[in-house]
């Protein structure tokens, strides 16, 4: 029975991070490339959710098959995510380069601010009731009461996106590119990088990942409203620290190790209390060990 | 400005947000009675007024490349530059008797409605003031500064109800709570780069906020307390009405104590101290200034004022609950110090005004103020990053030599 | 001949991961001297500036202060507001001026440690504080105007020419009452004009201020013609020093710019 319950816990926790890690990867690439804490990433989840919603709820009415309404809502829900992120950054972050972090920082806040605000007056304040897209797996049949066909969806595409992921970084030409420019966007510059290029590309990548994590989650959740991506998306900025910023594997460490935090905190000692549990983790993580997890601890040049 | 070529951009500009915002803005589906609506004409506004956006963008943004700080010159600016004549001691008498006359007579010819938006108004001003201090002057942006408001709240309330201590006594004590507060949570987060900064206030200010909802033993949870007496004044026997002129009262001489005393620190070895370590922390520790106190005392200062409004705000409401305390009240407080101007009083005050009146007088502006928040926190950022009223450093004449 | 260096620094390293971009070095300073750091780009110099004045803590090494009349002191391990106090002063390469503040008030910032006005002097502006306030305007007038930028008092530093600002630099530097001055490439951007006064007014400083100044500066022909002893820095190592005749003869000298525009 307690052991059961632990392990019940302890996949909640799984797919908790699996959601955290698939959202703080565009914290930390956006914040390795252009030193900006990206406040409006968590909305980009949630207008991927939100779309995703649209799309599925239209396309069912054509009768169409369920998985080919899936795949195609998810498809373009991905698109409407890329194409928020990229326009967002045009306007809210672009002409800013050049001035303050705390300008920049005040902009994506406002950003944030107005992209819920958005959703909430286009749409409504209410929760909806959000669609199941993955459909229950016959092989889940025998552990579905602790570990459903959902949740081993986000665990493995969390998996699958990350090692494509940092296989693309690796080795492609544009993921050296964007490694160059996070450690030195003048000397990338001068090298004929196109910086503006890299920078849409990463937002792209960020908003890919979060947008495939807000569908994920609010099927698993089966219901969406305009400021589920808030919380989240701090949650997912407290993860990515925690790893160390900018760093692709301390991001998905830091969500697992989130999401552990809270499953395991929320089951053990107090539910209402979940998200005290991560911004404690926060301040003490910040304050001990600022460089997080896997992260190079680095002197800021003079 | 109406080329071709800008009509081309605006055009295409408009075309993409308008495929941009398709699902969300004309499609709305209702989950449970399985129904759509289109709503096309959502697609029309939304067309024109990114053309047009799009147009004055553009052009605002060449201008503010060719202008030049110095040049640069708003309306506002220009009433605030003129100096000449505003210093001239009659205008100044003027002014200042017009404005003592207004702040009289105001609440004995408004209703009770318009006093008690006065009174809100004037508790926004002492926050934006007091958040000016640490973000403004100091550069460190605080996201949690609601908390410290909190604080100040519940001091009153819970310090009234377990011991009946009254307003005069608690406002002094709330607002001590509130800086030792915001000492005690300064001290350790303090050393943290500016944006770790902004995320951890915000946190501090969400965990302040949910053990207020959840600590019912302490804080009474979610339906909050009720029944905060509002302030007396010698045992004296007041209707409402006589009561809120009272507050009113009260919260002007808070603000000009606030107004004084930023002032003053402003122009003082403290404030250069501030706005140097804004400018560049690490210049800062090279001419032989301590940061990390100077942060401390910024950050605590601040805490100091929300204090106050704090407790001015439970003895105006007469109920507090943590619903008043969330992160999107230290957004507002943020978005008054950000379009007034960081760092300058007169364009704080006028913010207040701007942000606190204007949605409570026109309703169908208060939906979409959130929204407009939103959107002023970019576009001031973008175009008028020193605010509505650029903070003017203070100039200094040479008096000659001194021995 | 221990007796008037002023500044000593033994053996210091800085370590950035696998990256030694100062490695052993030692240097010393003397009284009432001009010393030169010069080296090629990324030598080191810089990081060895900022490990004296605490801004990054040296992975090893001891740097030492003998302030006038008073005893020796080590300073490593210090914060930099800390070393400050102590005396020494310096510019940045990266010009960082508090850039909307005014040059006065620049100037005032950096006057800080030598007033006492906390919080409720502030607030109650009493007469001594007042006094003070006055006195601070006051002198640091007379500070920018023995750098010449009397005409700037109330522009904001970030409106001032490319010159100006270095100069502010220095005036703002002067400001904290130092003995030892550290100055990162004041020169750099400069036109040979300006360069020339920048000269004049060094030179200036270390005969009427009795500053002991150690200069970090790419334009030998300014190197030359006023240090008194020069450290050649490469790959974070000390590899010459002497006076400048030597130093420009030196084979390792010429070896290390070999490459590099430097008119030695
Ligand atoms: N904070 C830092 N982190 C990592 N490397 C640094 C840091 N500061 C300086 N360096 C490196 O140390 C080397 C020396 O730099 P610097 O002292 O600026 O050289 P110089 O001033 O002689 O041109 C360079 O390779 C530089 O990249
Ligand atoms: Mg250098």
């Amino acid at each position: 029975m307690k052991f059961s319950y632990f392990i019940e816990l302890f996949l909640s926790g799984l797919t908790k991070g699996s959601i955290y890690a698939l959202l703080s990867l565009g914290y930390t690439m956006v914040y390795g490339i252009i030193q900006l804490i990206n406040f409006a990433h968590g909305e980009i989840y949630m207008i991927g959710a939100f779309t995703a919603l649209i799309i599925t709820t239209i396309l069912a009415y054509t009768g169409m098959n369920a998985l080919a309404i899936a795949f195609l809502a998810i498809f373009l829900a991905i698109l409407y995510s890329a194409g928020y992120a990229v326009t967002m950054e045009r306007i809210a972050y672009k002409p800013l380069r050049n001035s303050t972090r705390l300008s920049a920082l005040i902009s994506a806040i406002g950003m944030s601010i107005f992209l819920q605000n958005y959703v909430r007056l286009l749409q409504t304040s209410d929760f909806l009731r959000f669609p199941p897209l993955i459909p229950e797996f016959g092989f889940m049949r025998y552990v579905e009461h602790i570990f459903t066909s959902t949740q081993l969806v986000i665990f493995v595409s969390t998996c699958v996106i990350m090692i494509i992921l940092t296989i693309f970084i690796k080795f492609s030409k544009t993921g050296k590119a964007m490694r160059a420019v996070a450690q030195d966007r003048v000397m990338a510059m001068l090298s004929g990088i196109n910086i503006n290029r890299i920078i849409s590309v990463t937002f792209i990548f960020g908003s890919v990942t979060a947008a495939v994590g807000g569908i994920l989650i609010s099927s698993y959740n089966a219901q969406i409203n305009f400021n589920i991506g808030f919380m989240a998306g701090i949650k997912a900025f407290v993860a990515a620290v925690l790893g160390g910023i900018g760093s692709i594997p301390g991001a998905v460490l830091g969500s697992f190790v989130l999401g552990w935090t809270e499953s395991f905190g929320t089951g053990y000692i107090s539910s209402d209390y979940e998200d005290v549990f991560a911004f404690l983790f926060l301040i003490l993580i910040l304050i001990f060990k600022p460089e997080g997890l896997l992260g190079r601890s680095t002197k800021q040049k003079v | 400005m109406f080329s071709i070529k800008n009509m081309t951009k605006a055009f295409f500009i408009s075309l993409w947000i308008m495929i941009l915002t398709f699902p969300l803005a004309v499609i709305k589906v209702n989950t449970i009675d399985k129904t759509v609506n289109w709503r096309w004409f959502n697609l029309i506004y939304i067309g024109i007024i990114t053309f047009i956006t799009a147009f004055l963008w553009d052009y605002f943004l060449k201008r503010n490349k060719e202008d030049n700080d110095r040049k640069k010159k708003s309306f506002l600016n220009i009433i605030a530059d003129k100096k000449k004549y505003f210093n001239r001691p009659e205008f100044k008498t003027l002014f200042y008797g017009a404005l003592f006359v207004v702040i009289m007579v105001f609440p004995f010819v408004s209703g009770l409605y318009q006093i008690n938006v006065m009174t809100t108004a004037l508790i926004y001003v002492m926050l934006g003031l007091g958040l000016n201090i640490v973000v403004g002057l100091g550069g460190l942006l605080n996201l949690g500064y609601v908390a410290f408001y909190a604080v100040g709240a519940y001091s009153y309330a819970l310090l009234n109800k377990h011991f009946g201590i009254n307003f005069w006594i608690a406002l002094p004590i709330g607002a001590l709570f509130s800086m030792l507060f915001g000492l005690i949570i300064g001290f350790p987060v303090l050393r943290l780069r500016g944006d770790y900064l902004a995320i951890v206030t915000l946190a501090f200010g969400e965990i302040v906020r949910i053990v207020l909802e959840n600590w019912n033993e302490f804080s009474f949870g979610p339906s909050g307390i009720s029944g905060i007496p509002r302030p007396g004044l010698f045992g004296l026997k007041m209707n409402l009405m006589q009561n809120s002129i009272l507050i009113y009262f009260i919260m002007i001489v808070l603000t000009a104590i606030t107004v004084f005393v930023v002032n003053r620190l402003e122009n003082s070895r403290l404030g250069r101290t501030w706005v140097a370590m804004r400018e560049d922390e690490i210049a800062c520790q090279t001419m032989g200034i301590n940061v990390t106190k100077a942060k401390l005392t910024a950050f605590a200062l601040g805490a100091l004022w929300a204090g106050l409004a704090g407790v001015m705000f439970a003895a105006k409401t007469t109920f507090i609950n943590p619903a008043s305390f969330t992160i999107w009240e230290s957004i507002i407080i943020l978005c008054i110090v950000v379009l007034g101007g960081m760092g300058s009083i007169l364009g704080v005050i006028i913010a207040s005004f701007i942000l606190i009146i204007l949605p409570e007088s026109l309703r169908f502006f208060s939906d979409y103020r959130m929204l407009v928040f939103g959107a002023i926190l970019v576009v001031m950022m973008i175009f008028r990053p020193g605010g509505i009223i650029n903070a003017k450093r203070k100039v200094y004449q040479y008096k000659g030599k001194k021995d | 001949m221990k007796e008037n260096t002023v500044l000593e620094v033994r053996d210091l390293s800085m370590h950035f991961g696998g990256l030694y971009a100062v490695d052993k070095a030692n240097l010393s300073v003397k009284k009432d001297e001009i010393t030169a750091l010069i080296g090629p780009n990324g030598a080191g110099k810089t990081t060895f500036f900022n490990c004296v004045t605490g801004l990054y803590t040296p992975t090893t090494g001891k740097i030492f202060i003998t302030p006038q009349g008073k005893k020796r002191e080590e300073i490593d391990s210090l914060k930099p507001h800390k070393i400050t106090n102590k005396g020494i002063a310096r510019t940045f390469q990266n010009i960082r001026l508090f850039q909307n503040m005014t040059a006065l008030e620049n100037v005032m910032a950096g006057r800080h440690r030598l007033l006492k006005a906390g919080i409720l002097h502030a607030i109650l502006r009493d007469k001594k504080t007042k006094e003070e306030e006055e006195k601070v305007v006051h002198d640091s007038y007379e500070i920018l105007e023995k750098i010449g930028l009397t005409k700037y008092i109330n522009e904001l530093a970030k409106n001032l020419p490319y010159g100006a600002q270095r100069r502010l630099e220095i005036a703002r530097a002067l400001a904290t009452d130092p003995f030892i001055l550290l100055l990162d490439e004041p020169a750099a951007g400069m036109n040979p004009n300006e360069t020339r006064e920048l000269d004049n007014l060094i030179l200036r400083l270390k005969e009427d201020e009795k500053l002991s100044i150690l200069l970090i500066e790419h334009d030998m022909s300014l190197v030359m013609r006023i240090s008194d002893r020069i450290y050649v820095m490469d790959y974070g190592k000390i590899i010459a020093e002497g006076k400048p005749e030597q130093i420009r003869h030196d084979p390792l000298v010429i070896k290390a710019y070999l490459g590099e525009n430097y008119n030695v």
